[in-house]
């Protein structure tokens, strides 16, 4: 039996094909963190790939630069049921950060300065469908929104694509980031609703 | 390696996503020009605990569907659930809420979700909340819980509103409640012979206000992003540990 709400006619009935199911599309750009915004130097700015046999790929503020450098358009989707379409990032592709890579482990788990984590399958990394990003909308990325730089994953829920990336740190098996923790699913996928556990 | 992971917390929470239950309004209370409180009955609900959100689904007669999450302002280990909604202007689910919503309406809760932002009686150490607006909201289920439970966690609030007419649970924050010290901060208008300037919360409130780092409080700040933003960074500043400083935000930046 429907559960019908009385007076409620909502807005929109338009077919919005881009649009994930359950969610709605804004103008803004809030913001999702779980605790205070980092402050971090570019100066001191450094981000690195671990492997499984320890080793450490290491890129610092100018030598990330100097890599090949990607306009990426995307519409990105949060969790918390805002999308929002077209948005602009400039930064390098995973693509090229693996290139010179070799692994046989297939999950990844992300780490933020600031302590936040969250875990992804390299797969979903590869074949241009991520991305170190350090611009936003043609200017350097706010803090607020991840600056200096956010891991990109456009295609998984927002709170895959972790601000202030420090690291990506490669596991033989899947395990749970912060957000997974805590309520969260494991992979994220917006277009099967797989918001939580 | 992530304190942020705090595995205590995530194991007092029970977070159940489940099926869409059908809830019925058993009343509603205007808590300001533009914000109401929303008292449920929801068959299965089976509780929830401070801090945590719920997904509520509105269905129109022909079928569309809107869904949004919604802070709960109670604590219970019943059916009973309260939300506590403000309007936003160019919202599709807030002003049905707040304007049209009435006693015997039907809609659909998800949940209780969340095991983050959230506290439960059998936390130790002092707590410090900051709200501003309807950020209130889960600091008001932190605040119902604490007083339920007899808990002799020292609490205090810090809740920041534009003006007295914009605070939301207002009789219930001004009645005195032991280990409760509560702190109000206005933005835009002040009552008659208040002490502070009408203004956004500066560090010196933080300082003046809040407990001190050195009692490493467990920290809540719930609110618009700028508020949110400012507030944590001024924690930070002022000593407190990032991973005890505890964020939920809404709206654009």
């Amino acid at each position: 039996m429907a559960v019908i709400s009385r007076g409620f006619t909502g807005r929109g009935r338009d077919h919005t094909p881009d649009l994930p199911p359950g969610q709605y599309l804004t103008a803004d750009f809030p913001v999702l963190s779980a605790g205070p915004t980092p402050d971090i130097d570019t100066a001191d700015w450094q981000f690195s790939i671990r492997t499984d046999d320890a080793t450490l790929h290491t890129w610092n503020w100018d030598e990330i630069h100097a890599l090949p450098i990607e306009d990426i358009d995307t519409d990105i989707h949060c969790v918390t049921r805002w999308s929002k379409f077209g948005t602009s990032w400039r930064g390098v592709s995973l693509d090229t950060l693996f290139a010179d890579i070799e692994t046989t482990d297939g999950f990844v788990m992300a780490h933020s300065y600031g302590g936040y984590t969250t875990n992804i399958p390299l797969d979903d990394l590869l074949g241009g469908k991520a991305w170190i990003a350090f611009e936003f909308d043609g200017e350097p990325l706010d803090p607020e929104h991840g600056g200096p730089a956010r891991l990109l994953v456009p295609h998984l829920y927002f709170w895959k694509s972790a601000k202030w990336i420090r690291s990506l740190e490669m596991m033989p098996a899947d395990q749970p980031g912060f957000w997974e923790q805590n309520g969260y699913n494991m992979y994220g996928d917006p277009w099967l609703e797989q918001r939580y556990w | 390696m992530s304190t942020l992971s705090e595995r205590e917390t995530r194991d007092a929470a029970p977070h159940r996503i489940g099926l869409w239950h059908a809830g019925v309004v058993v009343s509603t209370k205007t808590e300001s020009p533009t914000g109401r409180s929303i008292v449920l009955d929801v068959p299965g609900w089976g509780g929830n605990i401070a801090g945590q959100h719920a997904d509520l689904r509105l269905t129109a007669a022909d079928g569309y569907q809107a869904v949004r999450s919604y802070s709960i302002a109670s604590v219970s280990n019943g059916d009973r659930v309260e939300l506590a909604v403000d309007r936003l202007p160019t919202g599709e689910v807030s002003p049905y809420l707040v304007d049209e919503l009435r006693p015997g309406d039907q809609l659909e809760l998800r949940g209780p979700l969340g095991g983050w932002f959230v506290w439960t009686p059998s936390l130790p150490g002092a707590v410090q909340l900051i709200g501003g607006g309807s950020g209130i909201v889960p600091l008001m289920a932190m605040i119902r819980s604490h007083t339920a439970s007899g808990s002799d966690a020292p609490f205090r609030l810090l809740y920041s509103v534009r003006s007295p007419d914009d605070a939301f649970f207002r009789s219930e924050l001004d009645t005195p409640t032991p280990g409760l010290d509560v702190t109000w901060l206005y933005t835009r208008v002040a009552p008659e012979g208040w002490g502070r300037p009408p203004g956004r919360i500066t560090v010196d409130d933080l300082a003046g206000s809040a407990f001190a780092a050195s009692l490493s409080p467990a920290v809540f700040v719930c609110g618009p992003t700028g508020f949110v933003e400012s507030v944590a960074t001024a924690l930070v500043a002022l000593g407190h540990d990032p991973h005890k400083v505890k964020t939920e935000r809404f709206g654009g930046a």
